[in-house]
């Protein structure tokens, strides 16, 4: 370790790629300081978790077929919502923004590594743990979790079964994970840009990480203490969220919805970023807007605070409430319209390309703006209290995490696949991905809107015939999207293994410190800054 | 095109043929319902307002794209303009969306303070969730029941009949049916207290615009004015456990006339099932008649959880066949547990008559081998304390 540090500290300008002391074998990934690395690593895990929990989401998918219960039991199916939603928030949205952090936010201000790169080793490797806790609960007596992501007391307090505990460890180590991430990712653009790079010269991926990243470190801890208080409640005897012992169980949902808000944030405000580079590249074109871009997605993570209980409609809020969170809740949907509409003229009277990367960006633009319609509609306290925990909420959250967070994370790998491989993808596969992702997401997620209108609750393992023929076509839907995400691994494995030689910048219209570099990156990259004007 | 290519296209077509062929699309509902009140129609305008913006906006800007994607694209020659940002623009489609939302939020507030208007109401309900049933109780008439899904277990479990088939071997009303519906007078304006005796549950049925949390602890207040005298469903919209998909609920909206007949008749079975509870104190049932009333409470009220087999569903929810309780214990803590419950274990003495805890009781005592023989009466459940 310590020749590592030495050896960079020696800047070696000329040949970057030529002191590589890298261990080898399993020792160089559980060791490595190495941003690229540890961005690779969280990369991987959180395809394995996209699998995991698309898995899971298989047979949910497959229970609600048809009518009445075949395959699995009700207990067990709320086992599954509950893990499907933990793993997809937890284990594959956020770590996949990570990856990208780790590997794109040092090249892109031409720093040499993040900023803290052992906490950065840390930060990865306590997240298997986390995820292996969660998991291991199905494997247990008692089941695993099964009270819903958003796990309400007091159902996950009292009426919980035996493994909360590990539950709550799960989320304090993720938490953890996060935190450590955040600070990195703050610390490192703070301090780590090239001379010349001013904050308002940065590009808005790192922007948008940097925002995402403070909104971090303000909630994570929330979350920590919430799942703290539902630990003591379940073990320990206190009262928190139990009106018997003088507390209150809507108290639990302010705390947790004060996290969850801008949760969904920290999942959608990287994506932005992505989007926000690519969309230029594709169009050869600058990004329309670039200041108010930044001011936008500021607000958007300001407005983040103060709308979380538009959640909460339900819960016996007084009026003044309803109509405080309702005015701020719609007021979200100015800055993302700016956004919205900063791509469109982006992409007007540009000179466009459709390679996959853009693909994925055009249909996240479209998609995401769906989910954000839908958002808008939810917004309203009135019609909510009929949209309210059915299939229309699921709708409209699987629009703005699927096609919108996953999409973009899609967009992002494919644009920058050449950079980390130094081979170009298979075009012709990954636009196989990309149209049977497409058409089977929105037969997934699209007919949704219908049922959840028509009056079907949320999270129930069988339901009335009238929602028989929709929930078919669904799963269906559901089996498509989830075979596909396979040809993605295919791409990336044969990327990997071969193919055309990628150029430094196999985008015409790229634009950034990283296509200065050679690809595949070398291990180290920038030991002696680049100089921005 | 050649011949297995034709046979190919020939099996997707009969299939998605067959997918829209044997489903009733008729019946099929893609929108909100327009509902039974003021309320709910007032709902169901403002849902339709926002649908008409939003699809508006999304011509205006999705067309902006596809244009865009038609023609600015570099395979038709098109050369890249420079412009990249405008002060004025942005300040024009900052503006526009909030004149857009003003338009939204008057009429939401409107909407919203009708439905919080909770004053003058002309009857009063209170509304109970507890896994998974719900209890009705109205004021000042001394009537209270439970209200519990009445779609027998072997439809959901596919006990009878065919596994394929969109429930051909089910009912019209599936998982949307209950024992005794709540049943309220039309055109008077009917106010619920909604409150519940374990976790989170929601009341709600669309077809009034009414959705409310049942929060332990805490009462919560809704109101409903029906036009129409009718059956209305709805289901429970808060996760509240195992069973949570399968505790609807049903209204029965009943003219004036009609609702103070079915207030006289409660009141008349309130009266019976008093006498009924005094007449079984000094009656004695025959272990036969036990075991057959036993099942028949044990089926509705605790095979859920027990489930049929008396296996339960350890360790959340524990077995009762040779289970410490219903063996070894005495027959007064077994109907105790019956009667106050214990932990998860709701309490039963308020929901099942005094023959009918007898009966359960000794039915958990003789049923699936644990075969101790004893047998319990009324007077035995009275003198543990019950009501």
């Amino acid at each position: 370790m310590t020749t590592d540090i030495i050896n960079d500290s020696v800047a070696d300008t000329h040949s970057d790629d030529h002191h590589d002391h890298k261990m080898t074998g399993i020792k160089r990934w559980l060791y490595t300081t190495n941003h690229k690395d540890i961005g690779t690593l969280y990369l991987w895990f959180s395809f394995i978790m996209l699998l995991t929990g698309g898995a899971m989401a298989m047979v949910i998918r497959a229970e609600l077929f048809q009518p009445g219960l075949q395959l699995v039991d009700p207990d067990f199916f709320n086992q599954l919502t509950t893990v499907h939603g933990l793993i997809m928030v937890f284990g594959a949205i956020m770590p996949a923004f990570t990856g990208f952090a780790n590997w794109m936010i040092p090249m892109m201000i031409g720093a040499p590594d993040m900023a803290l790169p052992r906490m950065n080793n840390w930060s990865f490797w306590i997240l298997p743990f986390a995820f292996a806790i969660l998991l291991s609960s199905f494997f247990m007596e008692s089941g695993a979790p099964n009270f819903g992501w958003t796990f309400y007391a007091p159902l996950s307090t009292t009426y919980s079964n035996g493994s909360t505990a590990f539950f709550v460890f799960a989320v304090h180590i993720m938490g953890i994970s996060s935190i450590m991430g955040a600070i990195n990712i703050v610390v490192t653009i703070m301090n780590l840009r090239a001379p010349g790079m001013t904050y308002m010269k940065m590009p808005l991926f790192v922007w948008t990480f940097f925002i995402t990243a403070y909104l971090l470190i303000a909630v994570m801890p929330v979350l920590a203490g919430v799942v703290t208080m539902l630990l003591t409640d379940t073990y320990f005897g206190t009262s928190f969220f139990d009106a018997a012992g003088g507390g209150d169980p809507v108290m639990f949902q302010h705390i947790f919805w004060f996290f969850g808000h801008p949760e969904v944030y920290i999942m959608i405000l990287p994506a932005f970023g992505i989007v926000s580079t690519i969309i230029p590249a594709f169009a050869r074109k600058k990004l329309f807007g670039y200041s108010s871009m930044v001011y936008a997605t500021s607000s958007i993570a300001l407005l983040s605070f103060i709308v979380w209980a538009h959640h909460m409609f339900t819960t016996g809020m007084p009026l003044f409430g309803e109509l405080f969170f309702m005015y701020c809740t719609m007021l979200i949907a100015v800055p993302t319209g700016v956004k919205v509409f900063n791509w469109v003229a982006t992409m007007w009277r540009g000179s466009m390309t459709f390679e996959t990367p853009m693909l994925f960006s055009i249909a996240f633009v479209i998609l995401f703006t769906i989910g954000g319609f839908s958002g808008l509609m939810l917004a309203l306290t009135p019609v909510d209290f009929q949209y309210h925990d059915t299939y229309f909420v699921v709708a409209h959250f699987h629009y703005v995490l699927v096609t919108g967070s996953l999409f973009s994370i899609y967009a992002g790998a494919y644009y920058w696949l050449p950079k980390w491989t130094g081979h170009m993808y298979s075009e012709s596969l990954a636009k196989w991905h990309f149209w049977c992702s497409l058409i089977s997401v929105n037969l997934l997620f699209f007919p949704m809107h219908f049922l959840g209108l028509a009056g079907m609750p949320r999270r129930i393992p069988d339901y009335a015939l009238q929602f028989a023929d929709f929930n078919k076509w669904v799963s269906i839907g559901g089996f498509a999207f989830g075979l596909s995400q396979l040809i993605f691994l295919a791409v990336v494995i044969k990327c990997i293994k071969g193919g055309e030689k990628a150029p430094a910048k196999p985008w015409d219209g790229a634009e950034g410190l990283e296509w200065t570099v050679a690809s595949p990156a070398p291990y180290h990259t920038f030991s002696t800054p680049p100089k921005v004007d | 095109m050649n011949r297995s290519n034709q046979r190919w296209l020939l099996g997707v077509w009969l299939f998605l043929g067959s997918l829209i062929s044997c489903s009733a699309w008729a019946e099929t509902q893609l929108n909100l319902t327009k509902g039974v009140t003021a309320v709910s129609r007032e709902v169901y305008d403002l849902h339709m307002l926002a649908l008409y913006i939003c699809t508006a906006i999304g011509v205006v800007v999705f067309g902006a794209m596809f244009w865009s994607m038609a023609f600015h694209r570099k395979s038709k020659g098109a050369k890249a303009a420079d412009f990249h940002e405008s002060t004025k623009v942005e300040i024009l489609w900052t503006a526009i969306p909030i004149v857009i939302l003003i338009a939204m939020a008057v009429p939401a507030t409107s909407t919203l303070i009708d439905m919080e208007n909770n004053a003058n109401s002309d009857v009063t309900i209170q509304v109970t969730g507890s896994q998974w049933k719900w209890h009705y109780k109205y004021f000042d008439q001394g009537i209270e029941y439970y209200s519990v899904l009445s779609t027998p277990r072997e439809e959901y479990e596919n006990q009878n009949g065919s596994f394929a088939g969109n429930g051909n071997s089910k009912n019209e009303n599936y998982l949307l049916e209950v024992d005794k519906p709540l049943v309220i007078p039309v055109n008077k304006k009917v106010r619920f207290l909604i409150t519940s005796d374990d976790v989170i549950h929601a009341w709600w049925v669309p077809a009034f615009a009414v959705k409310q949390d049942a929060n332990p602890g805490f009462i919560n207040e809704a109101w409903t004015k029906v036009d129409e005298p009718g059956v209305y469903r709805g289901q429970c919209a808060e996760l509240c456990g195992k069973d949570h998909g399968f505790m609807p609920i049903v209204v029965e909206v009943k003219s004036e006339q009609d609702y103070s007949i079915w207030l006289d008749e409660q009141k008349a079975l309130v009266a019976q099932a008093a006498d009924a509870e005094q007449a079984s104190l000094s009656a004695s049932m025959s272990k036969e008649e036990l075991m057959q009333l036993g099942e028949s409470t044990y089926m509705a009220h605790c095979a859920a959880c027990h489930q049929p087999t008396g296996l339960g569903l350890p360790p959340t929810f524990p077995a009762l066949k040779g289970s410490a309780v219903a063996i070894q214990g005495s027959i007064a803590e077994h109907i105790g547990l019956v009667q106050n419950g214990k932990g998860m274990m709701p309490p039963f003495g308020k929901q099942l008559s005094l023959a009918e805890i007898a009966a359960v009781v000794t039915y958990e005592r003789n049923a699936w081998g644990n075969d101790t023989g004893d047998l319990v009466q009324s007077a035995d459940v009275k003198a543990t304390g019950g009501e």
